[in-house]
Formats: structure tokens, C-alpha cells, sequence
């Protein structure tokens, strides 16, 4: 027998303005099942929720109904005054007659009426509750990151810290991402490695993390507080447990012709080779396609293989018959960490959907290089020891000229986005080119400065007024070689002017895009990406680090253009919810998600096939002796969202969600309807 | 292949050899030219600089006169008829608004189905077979080609080849055996429709390609526009020059063709250049024909 | 073409954006258009400063100038803009809204020019390059220029001599009237 109680809520005037809350009230009386109904000003104040307490108690209620504001504002209110009255917490609802009546109508006689339909929708729903129970998953008190930049050291380091093992896998040979390419970093112009490179040894040495380098992630599945991650070991062809580092195969081998990807192309290595000296782990890998060794033996080749490297390691630690491994890796949490890779302005595209700059040679004139390259120009590691030299013949520029939006904020391009964080940079490479080549000129054309950050904009100022940068206000329609120089053809919109400058070089400042093959890990782990491949927060405001996948969390540059700072502080508050997520052996859910019936279902995995979270899985229903009668449908409860479509789906109505049946759902129409 | 044939007002007139050459080597690619019976003008510049709708509707009256013919496609070779015809053909096919008015205003059927195809797009299409039925290789032969503006621009209209960087008449000129030089003023406009009303103008733009040419080492331009040809060509005497400075003939793209397939310079149109074109002639073949210069207006 | 907010439906903006579906807030004076127009050197008003000038609505130093009779439509500035704004054909809508406002301020020489092409098509069908520099220079163009050559382009049988007139030519009629502004009319 129902025993409901109904409480109206005034909200101030925010209700009571435009419904009459004492004629909902009573309206509700009259209502079969309905034992006790009141309005009152505020039902989330404390007054109003030891109201609902006492009345519980007094009237013995069976189910109880707040009309008031939105499920969103105030549910867990209720519901944790309903259980402090001594009734399940599910047994509360509440009717929305404010976002979706008193707001949006003025005419109160029909204001009134709507309210009171709403609320009895409700009540007869209420009616139809059963208690349920949070649902309780264990938790896997490890986590995972995926990419080895400083974002990913960063959170693996706190999460670490924390107490709490981490798994860091980083797809190239070593950790460091774009920040060990980096010369000096804005605006303190610290040396980048120099400040990189001890997190890079402390992520090393860990004794609660595990370095998967040279490896990446090949499959996910489970859930929150429970991910079953198989990662590939990539085989470097070097057994790990006895190289010890001397580098004597890279000076051995005789192809040292490649051209270095850590130096953007500018400096050469080995076929055989260490990304930098300072790589972690400090191991060398073989390139498969330039060794004279493999590509040999791909051409069917017996005799007569190169084995240069093989002749000088001490430790004989050359394996060419490595293979890729496989390892699995049981984690809770997940945090994505991939970082950026820059637009190329050549003529192919691996994006349909983006264009290069023809205007500007599609990348084929070799003085016209990028932002990363600048870098490894400048760094005292890099292919010219730190000197800034043109690449074609090595002379010195004494006319650079730099170029900012070069991609970005250019939807004929196909980027609409700023990128960031090139301002600064741009002001550096100014600064830097300043201190190097002290009769040097550097002109910069840009559209607008942004420097938003602390000390960032005294930076630029610092560039233009201390160390003599031209900045141009304008853009650049064309540039050429023109014998030893090229042509750059600007204009000054400051003062209306067309400029031509003769460079001796050009740096593009090109626009900052998720890494390559990012649509397809944003696959594996079920979470979500823009067009441009950037991951997806669950929400842009207040939750920055999360996805909306849960136990997977986001940070630093994969998610949107950003900077290192910005990059840390992101990776230290993923890591904070990682943390915060595996301080519980066990995580609670909501209990409204979907439950099978088991003896309905005939197995035709229709709600699968909807489920936009993965969270069906197939289960045998077998008999005593083992034989299979029947493969039924299961939900995971630490995947499932309770988003509804499998209910909807179903044919045979042999899944629901909890709270939310077909039952209660059609006594709620009918309600409404007076059926 | 039989193509529609849409020669504009140009064609027979200031730029004769245009067509001379375009029919003439016609036959020997295999190409059926269909002209339009009772084409129209484009409009040129003159129609979209004052009246968007006039010059759609008088463009479109020829891409439905292409259209009854039961034509496919239709090759315009002046460059700026192109760009009327292709830029009609876009917007209508965009603008269902537009395409309702323009149907009105023409009282014709009009289904928008015709393709507009420019010469470079033609030739490059059909580049293997010249080269199959080259027989005056013209080797050691330095082409600038010039594409000017409104051959590859804007990239929505016309859509054949890169806008920076084109390549369709250096293929066609490599077909022929020709060699065809990297140079800067490719894209550069010559001034277009500024010939009579603002001839200063047309002259300072002139002057920068073909010293741009001459410094990349080319002994002739290949053109495919009247107006690009009329600038460069009859304007060439008028622009300033440095002392010592060759004149450049400015070839039409199809009359280079001609010669590689080893046809009659006369019959190409070579004797109304006013830019003596004899050199060409004699750098691909001392023993070719020299064309006369013509002293009939036939 | 819509937006949720037109505003003020007579600026010249939202002249511009009714004839060409085109936004010119779009553009963010980045000067590219005018770092690259051919004739930039020749304009006082250059093709970033015109779309300025629309955004401002500033149509009497538009009209006033004759910058925007000088743009050559070689789509130069359209092909490069990185904001996709299609300066080309807002200067070519800017031009028939300046023909429709205030036709007399535009320069005499480029109007006569216009005026004679679109006559000869309007008469023949075709146009009649002798019968277009005649008209030209009687109405404006200079007199004496190119005088000299024209035994030269007879020679070389580049001039015809008289007129031939298509069969459709009430169709061509039919067009040009169906094209006339009406006053107050928008098109």
C-alpha cells in the first residue's frame, strides 16, 4: 500500500511566482496513495530536509516526491535526507517545476496546472520504486599513462608519489617528448634539457614505475578500476638486460646517413642509434628499414649480412631475432598523455581535410624550416652545436624572418584553432637568434601577440624592445627563393604599406596537431575526439582532466594546444583524481543502469550492438552437465551509463534500467494522460 | 572524343591563332570539336564587375545551349571565358535560389549538367597521346609556362590543378618533348581587361613576367588566354626594357603542341604574332619552315 | 546565410552579404590579400583596406575612391585568404553597388570601357573588338592610343571589319532587360 509523501517548494519567489505551490500541494492530497503533502519556501535548506526526515518517520512513508527545482541542483539532497528519515535513498524523486515550468511560462492559472500534472506524473512513478543499492566495483590500485613527454613524467611521477604504482608507456625509444628538442623554454629561458632530463632519470629510477619505452598500447578492456591493457614491447633488437649504453654500435655502423627524426631532420644518425645522449632508457634501437642487416635479409639475402654493430658490442647484446612482445597490464586508471606533433605545410596531407601552403613552396625550399627545427638549430645538442646556420649551405643568416599562424587560425587550411603558444615561442627564437648572431635581424610577422601568461607578455616586450625583433603587423602572401635568398613578400597593415624582406632564412611557425594514430588509441579506450584529433574533456569548464569515459583522464597537449606549464598543472590534477580514484579499494556507481532478465532475453544482442559504451557482454547460461542452453546478454556495472538506448532497443523487453522500467515509465504517461 | 566548343569573342578575332592552333592540332589528338552553334558572349569582365546576375545569366545561356547539344563537357580555352563559365556552373550548382532565377531569366531548360574543362586541363588529359604522335621533339626548347590568374584560381571553380603549384601545361609541354622552366611569375597576372583602359598598368605587370622569364632562362612563354597573349605579346614592344634584352615570343599552349606534333607553323597561326616568333622556329628545327609573315587577312 | 542576429539590414555589409552570401567580418585585417594583389601598388584603398572600409560602412570613401574599379579580379587574394572571405567577389559586388548608390564617382575611362563591352554584346551577341575601341573612344577611352597598331592587327588578320550578329539576339536582349537593376530593388 503507497504511503506518499509530496513536498512542494516555493525557492523564494523563483517557484512561487509563477506557480501556485499551495494549490499543487493539495491537489497532490487528493491523489490515491498520496498520505501527506505540503508546500514550504526552501526544501533544501535544513529546516526543509529535517522536515522530510520527520514526516518519513511521523507518516511511515513508503515513497517520497519533491517538486521542485532540477535532479541536477538538488537529488542527492533529497535522497541523503530520505535515507536519514530511514527509507531507501531511491525511493526519493523529485518533479522539476521550476527549470521546466516556473521558468519558462508567465500565465500562472496554466503554470499551476502543468506543475500539478508533473508532480502526479511523479507520484504515480514513485510509486513503482524499488530500493536499490550503490553498485561496488574493486579497484585495481594502479594506474597507466600513455606517453612519455613531460606531461606523462609529470603524472606518473605524482601518481607515483602518491604511493601507487604507474605503468608509463611511451612510444618512442625514449621519454622526453618535444621537450627534449627544445633548446630553452619561455619565458626563463632555462635550458630545456636541463630541467627535463632529472624527471627523466627520477621516472627511471621509480621504484613504482615501470618504463615501457619503445612500446605501445595495443588493446584495452574492462573498466573503471578494472582495465585489462596488452601493450607491444617493440622489438629494438637489443637485449635490454645486457646493453650497457657505451654507444660503441652507433659509431660502428656503417649507414650514418638517416636522417635523425630528434633533429627534425636537419643532423643524421645510424641505422643503429640512441635517439640523444641523455635518452631514457639509455638503449639503442635499430631501424629496420635502413639496416643493411634486416633490409638484407627482406630481400631473401643469406650471405654476406652486415654485422658491423654485432662485431663491437662488448656485452654482445645485438639480438636481430627479437621480436614485438606482448605484456598485459591490469590498471584502474588511465591517463592519456600523447602530446603534439606540428602541421607540415607540404602538399600531401595525412588529413584530407587539410591543405599546405604552395604560397610558401609546399615545404620544398630547404631554408624555410619550422619552430622544431629552429629548436634543434639553436640547441647546443643539436646538428650545428648550437649555432644558428641555414641548412642549404650552412652560412650563417644574418636576415631571419619568422612567421606566425602558419596553419593556425586558418580555416582555408582546414585549422581554425590558435595554436598557443607559438607568440612565445616566436619571441624566443627572436631572442635566441639576438644572443647568437648579434648582427642578425629578425623580423617577425604576426596578426596579433598572445602572451597571456605570467611574466609572458614583459617577455615579448622584451624581444621588441631589449633585443631589437621587428615585429610586422601583417601577413605574408608569398615567398620564393631568389637566388641565394627568398623573397618574402609581406605587408605592414600598421602602416598600410606592402614590405619585401630578403631572408636568409625562414621560420614557419606551424600549427600544434595531436599526434598521428591518436583517432585510433581514442578508439581502444572508448574515448571521444574532435575533428582534429584532439581528445575530448567531459566538460570545457569544470572538469578539465577527465573523459567521459570514466577512469580514463586526459593531459597536456593531446586534449588542445597548450605549454608546459599549463601542461604539468594538467598532468599533476589528472594524476590528483588518479589518486583520488584508487584511495578506494572499492568505487561506488549510481544503481540505475541497465539489468537483464535473463529468462526474457533470447540473446539477439540488439542493446549490444546500441550500447555506445561497450558495457554488454555475452553470458552462457548453461545447464548441470554443462551443455549451453543459452548465451544471454550482461551488463557491466562499472561501464554502464544507464543511458536507456538498450531498453529502448530491446524487442523482447528483457532489459531495463533500474529506477527507470517500463513500468514506472508508462505510469508516469498515463498519469499525465489521465488514462 | 567529340567535346563542346565554346571559342568566345576573342578567338575570332585579336586571337585567331588561338583557335587556328587549337583546331589544328585537334584532328591529330583524336579531339571532335563541336562548335556551339550561336554561342553567346561570356561576359567577361565587363558583365561581373557591374552585374552579378548579368553575367551568371549570359554565362549560363551557354551551358545550356552546350547542354541541348548533348555535350558532356566544354572545353573554353580563353582563360577568363573559363573562369565565367566554370564560375556560373559553380554558383548555380551552390545556390538553388540563383539557379531558380537564372532558369527564369533564360526561358531555357537548363539542368546544369554540362562540365566545364579549360585547354591546360584538355591537353594534359590527352598528354599521353601526344606524346605518342610527337614527331618534332622540341628539344632544348626552354618554355615558361604561364598559367596567369584565372586558369588554376580560385581552387573551388576550377579545381584541375594546384593553385601555387601547377603543373597541366609544363606536363603538356614535357609531352612535346619541350623544357619547361621553374619560374616565379606563373601565377602573376598581366593586367587582364586593363588593356585599353588602363594600359600603364598592364605594361608594369608585362614587364615583371617576362623579365621573370627571360632570368629563368626561357626563350618563349606559352600562354593560354588571349588577354595574357595580347598583353604579353602586342604590349611586349611597348614595356620597358634593359639594354640587351631579347624580346620573348609568347606562344599560345596549343600552338606549342602543334609544332611538337610536326605541324605547318603557318597553319598554326605563327605568322600573326607581333613578337617574331621565328626564333622559336629556329631553335627546335634549323630545317622547319620559317612562317612567312602573312599579308592576307584570310 | 542567415544569422540569429542580423541587425541593421542597410549597412553596407549587409548589402554586401544579400548579393553574395558572403560575411565580411570574417575578416581579420590579416593584409595577406593586399601583400599579394597585383595592383596593390596602383591602389589607394588596398584589398584589406576595402573590406575595412564594408565592415565600417564607410560607402563614401568607397565609392568615392576608385580603388575598387582597379581590382583585376585575378583571385589572387581570394585563393590566399586564410579565412576564406572572398575578397574578389565582395570588391565585384562592392562595384555594382557603387554603380547602383553613386554612379557618377566611378572613373570615366573604366566606366566608358564597361559601358561599350556590354553594349556590343547587347547589340551583336558577340563583341566586336573595332566596333568596342571605337565606341570606347568615343565615349571616354583615349584617342589616340593603340592608333598605330591597328594596321598592324589588320595585317595579321586579328581584326575583323565588320560585325556578324547571332541568331538568338532577342534572347540576349531578353537577358540584359531581365537583369536591370529596379530602383530600390535588391538583388
Amino acid at each position: 500500500m503507497a504511503r506518499i509523501g509530496v513536498f512542494v517548494c516555493h525557492c523564494g519567489e523563483n517557484i512561487a511566482r509563477t506557480v501556485d505551490t499551495a494549490r499543487v500541494a493539495a491537489a497532490m492530497r487528493d491523489l490515491p496513495g498520496v498520505v501527506y503533502a505540503a508546500d514550504y519556501n526552501y526544501m533544501c535548506s535544513s529546516p526543509g530536509q529535517a522536515m522530510i526526515r520527520q514526516v518519513i518517520a511521523e507518516q511511515g512513508l513508503s515513497g517520497v516526491v519533491v517538486a521542485a527545482c532540477s535532479p541536477h541542483m538538488h537529488e542527492k539532497t533529497f535522497r541523503g535526507a530520505a535515507a536519514g528519515g530511514g527509507i531507501n535513498p531511491f525511493l526519493c524523486e523529485m518533479a522539476n517545476i521550476r527549470e521546466q515550468c516556473s521558468w519558462i511560462h508567465q500565465d500562472r492559472e496554466q503554470a499551476t496546472g502543468k506543475a500539478i500534472d508533473i508532480t502526479r506524473m511523479i507520484v504515480e512513478k514513485v510509486k513503482r520504486n524499488a530500493p536499490l543499492s550503490t553498485i561496488r566495483i574493486p579497484v585495481v590500485r594502479r594506474a597507466l599513462v600513455i606517453g612519455g613527454g613531460i606531461a606523462g613524467i609529470q603524472a606518473a611521477l605524482d601518481i607515483a608519489d602518491g604511493g601507487r604504482e604507474v605503468v608509463l608507456v611511451e612510444k618512442d625509444p625514449s621519454i622526453g617528448g618535444r621537450m627534449s628538442q627544445l633548446s630553452e623554454t619561455f619565458p626563463t629561458l632555462d635550458c630545456s634539457q636541463c630541467i627535463l632530463t632529472p624527471r627523466m632519470v627520477e621516472v627511471s629510477q621509480h621504484p613504482r614505475i615501470r618504463l615501457y619505452a619503445y612500446s605501445e598500447v595495443e588493446s584495452v578492456e574492462g573498466c573503471i578500476g578494472d582495465f585489462k591493457v596488452k601493450i607491444r614491447r617493440k622489438a629494438r633488437a637489443i637485449d635490454e638486460s645486457r646493453c650497457n649504453g657505451c654507444g660503441a654500435c652507433q659509431e660502428a655502423c656503417p649507414n650514418k646517413r638517416i636522417a635523425s627524426e630528434f633533429n627534425q631532420g636537419l643532423g643524421k644518425r645510424a641505422a643503429i642509434y640512441v635517439p640523444f645522449p641523455q635518452a631514457v632508457p639509455n638503449l639503442p634501437v635499430i631501424d629496420r628499414e635502413k639496416c643493411s642487416y634486416f633490409r638484407g635479409k627482406a630481400r631473401g639475402s643469406k650471405k654476406d649480412l652486415c654485422g658491423k654493430c654485432v662485431a663491437v658490442c662488448g656485452p654482445q647484446a645485438i639480438r636481430f631475432d627479437q621480436e614485438d612482445s606482448f605484456v598485459t597490464e591490469n590498471v584502474g586508471a588511465i591517463v592519456v598523455a600523447t602530446g603534439y606533433r606540428l602541421y607540415d605545410i607540404g602538399k600531401e596531407q595525412d588529413d584530407k581535410r587539410l591543405k599546405g601552403y604552395g604560397e610558401y613552396g609546399y615545404g620544398t625550399i630547404p631554408d624555410v624550416i619550422d619552430g622544431l627545427q629552429f629548436e634543434r638549430l639553436a640547441s647546443a645538442s643539436g646538428p650545428t652545436s648550437g649555432a644558428i646556420r641555414r641548412p642549404s649551405d650552412g652560412k650563417e643568416p644574418k636576415t631571419v624572418v619568422f612567421l606566425q599562424c602558419i596553419g593556425s587560425r586558418d580555416p582555408a587550411k582546414g585549422i581554425e584553432y590558435c595554436s598557443k603558444i607559438c607568440c612565445m615561442y616566436v619571441a624566443k627564437h627572436a631572442m635566441l637568434y639576438r644572443h647568437k648572431v648579434h648582427d642578425g635581424q629578425a623580423v617577425v610577422f604576426y596578426m596579433d601577440i598572445r602572451a597571456g601568461g605570467k611574466g609572458y607578455d614583459e617577455f615579448v616586450r622584451r624581444a621588441i624592445e631589449e633585443d631589437g625583433a621587428r615585429y610586422v603587423r601583417g601577413r605574408v602572401s608569398r615567398m620564393y627563393r631568389d637566388g641565394e635568398i627568398i623573397k618574402v613578400l609581406g605587408y605592414d597593415t600598421l602602416n598600410g604599406s606592402p614590405v619585401t624582406i630578403d631572408a636568409d632564412l625562414v621560420v614557419l611557425a606551424t600549427a600544434m596537431r595531436p599526434q598521428p594514430g591518436i583517432e585510433g588509441l581514442a578508439q581502444k579506450l572508448s574515448v571521444s575526439y574532435d575533428k582534429h584529433g584532439f581528445i575530448n574533456e567531459a566538460h570545457p569548464k569544470l572538469r578539465p582532466v577527465e573523459t567521459n569515459t570514466a577512469g580514463v583522464y586526459v593531459a597536456g597537449a593531446c586534449q588542445a594546444p597548450r605549454d608546459i606549464p599549463d601542461s604539468v598543472a594538467m598532468a599533476s590534477a589528472a594524476a590528483a583524481k588518479v589518486l583520488g580514484l584508487l584511495s578506494n579499494e572499492e568505487l561506488e556507481r549510481e544503481p540505475t543502469i541497465a539489468v537483464v532478465n535473463a529468462d526474457l532475453c533470447a540473446g539477439c544482442f540488439h542493446c549490444e550492438r546500441v550500447c555506445g559504451y561497450g558495457a554488454i557482454s555475452h553470458r552462457e547460461i548453461r545447464d548441470r552437465s554443462g551443455s549451453l542452453i543459452k548465451v544471454v546478454a550482461e551488463v557491466n556495472p562499472g561501464v554502464c551509463w544507464g543511458c536507456g538506448t538498450c531498453q529502448a532497443a530491446c524487442p523482447s523487453k528483457s532489459i531495463e534500467l533500474a529506477g527507470f522500467t517500463d513500468d514506472q515509465i508508462y505510469a508516469a504517461i498515463n498519469a499525465f494522460a489521465d488514462l | 572524343m567529340k567535346i563542346g566548343y565554346y571559342p568566345g569573342c576573342s578567338l575570332h578575332a585579336t586571337a585567331r591563332e588561338f583557335e587556328q592552333s587549337f583546331r589544328a592540332i585537334a584532328g591529330p589528338l583524336g579531339i571532335e570539336l563541336a562548335e556551339l552553334d550561336d554561342w553567346s558572349c561570356c561576359g567577361a569582365t565587363s558583365a561581373h564587375a557591374t552585374n552579378h546576375l548579368l553575367a551568371v545569366s549570359l554565362a549560363a545561356r551557354n551551358l545550356a545551349l552546350a547542354e541541348a547539344e548533348g555535350h558532356s563537357a566544354l572545353v573554353a580555352p580563353c582563360a577568363a571565358c573559363y573562369s565565367r563559365l566554370a564560375t556560373a556552373r559553380h554558383e548555380i550548382g551552390g545556390d538553388a535560389a540563383l539557379a531558380k532565377r537564372v532558369r527564369e531569366i533564360l526561358g531555357r531548360p537548363f539542368e546544369n549538367a554540362v562540365k566545364v574543362q579549360s585547354i591546360a586541363e584538355v591537353l594534359r588529359d590527352a598528354a599521353k597521346t601526344i606524346a605518342e604522335r610527337t614527331t618534332r621533339p622540341l628539344k632544348g626548347l626552354k618554355v615558361a609556362c604561364y598559367y596567369g590568374c584565372l586558369l588554376v584560381r580560385p581552387p573551388a571553380v576550377t579545381g584541375f590543378d594546384d593553385a601555387e603549384a601547377p603543373s597541366s601545361m609544363e606536363d603538356v609541354v614535357r609531352a612535346v618533348g619541350g623544357e619547361p622552366v621553374e619560374w616565379r611569375m606563373k601565377l602573376d597576372c598581366c593586367g587582364g581587361g586593363f588593356s585599353l583602359s588602363r594600359t600603364v598598368s598592364v605594361l608594369r605587370l608585362g614587364r615583371a613576367i617576362v623579365d621573370d622569364a627571360r632570368d629563368a632562362g626561357a626563350r618563349v612563354i606559352a600562354v593560354a588566354c588571349p588577354m595574357c597573349h595580347s598583353n604579353l605579346d602586342f604590349r611586349q614592344k611597348a614595356m620597358a626594357r634593359s639594354p640587351g634584352a631579347e624580346e620573348l615570343p609568347i606562344l599560345f599552349i596549343t600552338q606549342v603542341v602543334g609544332l611538337g606534333l610536326g605541324l605547318d607553323p603557318a597553319g598554326l597561326g605563327l605568322n600573326r604574332h607581333f613578337v617574331d616568333t621565328a626564333p622559336v622556329m629556329r631553335r627546335i628545327a634549323p630545317s622547319a619552315t620559317a612562317a612567312a609573315p602573312a599579308t592576307e587577312t584570310g | 546565410m542567415s544569422s540569429h542576429h542580423p541587425g541593421n539590414r542597410h549597412t553596407l555589409a549587409a548589402e554586401v552579404r544579400e548579393a553574395t552570401g558572403l560575411n565580411a567580418a570574417g575578416c581579420y585585417q590579416c593584409g595577406k590579400c593586399s601583400a599579394g594583389c597585383p595592383m596593390a601598388g596602383e591602389m589607394s584603398l588596398k584589398p584589406h583596406d576595402l573590406m575595412r572600409l564594408t565592415q565600417n560602412d564607410e560607402r563614401d570613401r568607397l565609392f568615392g575612391d576608385e580603388s575598387i574599379w582597379l581590382c583585376l579580379t585575378c583571385e589572387t587574394c581570394t585563393a590566399r585568404c586564410p579565412n576564406e572571405c572572398d575578397s574578389a567577389r565582395i570588391i565585384d559586388a562592392l562595384r555594382e553597388l557603387a554603380l547602383r548608390h553613386d554612379p557618377e564617382r566611378a572613373p570615366r575611362k573604366i566606366r566608358a570601357f564597361h559601358q561599350a563591352f556590354l553594349d556590343q554584346i547587347r547589340s551583336h551577341g558577340r563583341v566586336f573588338e573595332l566596333g568596342l575601341i571605337l565606341q570606347y573612344k568615343m565615349t571616354g577611352g583615349p584617342l589616340f592610343q593603340d592608333a598605330l597598331a591597328a594596321p598592324g592587327m589588320l595585317a595579321r588578320g586579328k581584326l575583323a571589319l565588320s560585325p556578324r550578329r547571332i541568331k538568338g539576339i532577342k534572347e540576349i536582349r531578353r537577358i540584359f532587360e531581365a537583369c536591370e537593376p529596379r530602383p530600390g530593388e535588391e538583388t
